[in-house]
């Protein structure tokens, strides 16, 4: 289970959950969970096309999933923010479609770009990965006060001068960066997965966020690496479990929440937002 | 001209048995998510009915896997999927994105399961393609009376249902006052978002049914006055993007590559894309416009309100 080609499993899969972790905590904060839905999966689009194209993989994810990013925020901003991403996805999903049509012998790349090939990772992809992830973890890192101020109170950020709407736009492509990244591995579907069940159920366990990020990753972390061990032992794939859990991670995370609620007097809620501990200068 | 028609309409088009079930499904499919999708745009509800589409893909390959007939599979877990978000709390705003993102995220995992073990099974991947992309070209027409029944009862629920669901939408604690049971209507409306998300989900694939259910409602709220005339423009909007989509990919057999037709789905998907956009040109200096598919809908609710208190 630990042997050579599994190592690059347990190290990407270890990066992909810390990144799933930050990035998602956020989302989860934010309420854009529908963003992160539709950010990863439309890149696995670009990655189709990009293998109809014979270019590589990754630039076809990145240009996709900014295209998506960037789709989301400007239109976002104009229209409901949800019809926007239901639509942005939509687009690129149906591109998809075309791309996987017209290339006939896709069937199994596209099952693993969504469901992820965890277990066929070559080192060179991991440089790649660590690469990216520090980079998406360290612009979360440099606005992370502006970031937080906006995502719990956007009026009380907007009145001190951060502009919600380029805040969105900067976090959006913050999690392209990160989707492009991670698809080729874990897969569209399993990065969103991770991206929400953990960092809810952090959510509901504590309210200080910088706690909650640390129990998020170590969610995440138990999440995926339960998940490989199972599904080495198994053979079935890695994205039913991980999927799995963070639901049961979740569910145990609100009723931890309701458990509490019916103790104190205090009607401190899963789904209010955390207080902001931090404040900005 | 004639050569002209000749050229968009080719020859075989309508004859063909294949053409007509996909023209009478697309309608029926168009129309119920048209009309559905009016409601599930002003609730603010379209990563649910995406998310209820997906997890219904859970259901459509399960299906595969025991040998059923993949619609009872889709409508099964989609509207079991639909009762699961109304249970932990999908009316709320708060905190209802994350719990849906939670039931897709389970519902995706136990897909990746189902398409594994199909694959296992059959020695296939193409179950996959299949169950999430769809095509309307290959429905079974022992299908076709269930389809049409069950996008009927969704349109029956929502039309039944469609004035105290404005209110409750548009208003939940008015229309609490007035007696409306808020979450009796929110969860019928959700079943019948299921059934029709199902739906377009045998019809243009999971993945893409989210397109017919956002697009034309999301379209139609920009450029329609009032909900009855949105959800007739959208339902339009709808059968307008799947006839044209159907009549370009049986055109595209023709197109490069040949003897391999471009997906329907990616035609609808586009059109309806294009539609949503053309509004925007059409009133670029609209200042308000943050808020137009709220405010349409919401200047019509207060002459609703109105029409309330003088019947009342």
């Amino acid at each position: 289970m630990f042997s050579g080609f599994m190592m690059n499993t347990w190290i990407a899969a270890t990066i992909v959950a810390v990144i799933a972790g930050v990035v998602g905590f956020f989302a989860v904060l934010r309420g854009s969970t529908f963003a992160a839905h539709a950010i990863p999966n439309g890149a696995f689009a670009g990655a189709a096309g990009a293998s109809l194209l014979g270019i590589s993989t990754l630039i076809g994810l990145a240009v996709f999933s900014v295209a998506g990013a960037l789709g989301i925020g400007a239109f976002g901003r104009r229209a409901r923010h949800d019809v926007a991403t239901a639509l942005a996805l939509v687009l690129m999903l149906g591109l998809g479609a075309l791309f996987i049509s017209v290339s006939t012998e896709y069937a199994q790349e596209t099952y693993s770009l969504l469901f992820g090939e965890v277990f066929g990772v070559s080192p060179d992809e991991l440089l790649p990965i660590a690469i990216l992830g520090a980079a998406s973890i360290l612009a979360i890192g440099v606005i992370f006060r502006p970031l937080m101020l906006s995502s719990a109170m956007p009026e009380v950020a907007e009145a001190r001068g951060v502009s919600s709407a380029r805040m969105e736009m900067v976090f959006l492509l913050i999690m392209a960066l990160a989707a492009s990244m991670t698809v080729p591995v874990v897969g569209a579907l399993l990065m969103f997965s991770l991206m929400i069940g953990p960092p809810a159920a952090a959510r509901s366990f504590t309210p200080r966020p910088g706690l909650a990020i640390v129990l998020s990753i170590a969610f995440g972390l138990a999440t995926v690496w339960t998940g490989i061990a199972v599904s080495y032992v198994t053979n079935w794939p890695l994205g039913f479990f991980v999927g799995v859990l963070g639901a049961v991670f979740y569910l145990a995370g609100r009723a931890w929440a309701t458990l509490r609620r019916t103790r104190s007097v205090r009607a401190a809620g899963p789904g209010r937002p955390a207080p902001v501990t931090a404040q900005p200068a | 001209m004639g050569h002209f028609f000749h050229y968009l309409f080719e020859p075989g088009l309508v004859s063909s048995g294949p053409v007509r079930v996909a023209l009478l499904v697309g309608t029926v499919v168009a129309v119920t998510s048209g009309v559905v999708g009016v409601f599930t745009v002003t609730r603010g509800q379209s990563f649910a009915g995406h998310a209820l589409a997906d997890v219904a893909t859970t259901g459509g390959s399960g299906a595969f896997l025991i040998g059923l007939n993949q619609f009872w599979g889709f409508l099964a877990f989609g509207i079991g999927a639909a009762a699961f978000l109304e249970i932990i709390g999908v009316q709320r705003r708060r905190g209802r994105d994350v719990a849906t993102g939670v039931v897709l995220g389970a519902g995706l995992g136990l897909a990746a399961l189902f398409l594994y073990l199909d694959a296992a099974r059959t020695s296939t991947t193409g179950a996959s393609f299949t169950v999430l992309f769809g095509s309307i070209f290959v429905i079974a027409s022992s299908t076709v009376p269930a389809l049409i029944a069950s996008g009927l009862i969704a349109l029956l629920v929502v039309v039944v249902l469609s004035r105290v669901l404005l209110l409750s939408s548009l208003s939940p604690d008015i229309a609490a006052v007035r007696g409306v049971p808020v979450r009796a209507v929110g969860a019928a409306y959700l079943i019948a978002l299921a059934i029709s998300v199902s739906l377009s989900a045998v019809a243009i694939g999971a993945v893409l049914s989210t397109a017919l259910l956002i697009g034309p409602a999301a379209t139609a709220l920009r450029i329609a006055k009032g909900p009855v005339r949105a959800m007739a423009v959208s339902a339009l909007i709808g059968v307008v993007a799947t006839w044209l989509g159907i009549l370009l990919a049986y055109d595209s057999y023709d197109w490069p590559p040949h003897g391999h037709g471009w997906p329907v789905s990616f035609f609808i998907v586009a059109l309806v894309v294009i539609f949503y956009l053309l509004t925007y040109l059409r009133r670029p200096s609209r200042s308000r416009s943050a808020r137009t598919a709220s405010g349409a809908a919401g200047a019509h609710s207060r002459s609703e309100e109105g029409a309330c208190s003088a019947a009342s």
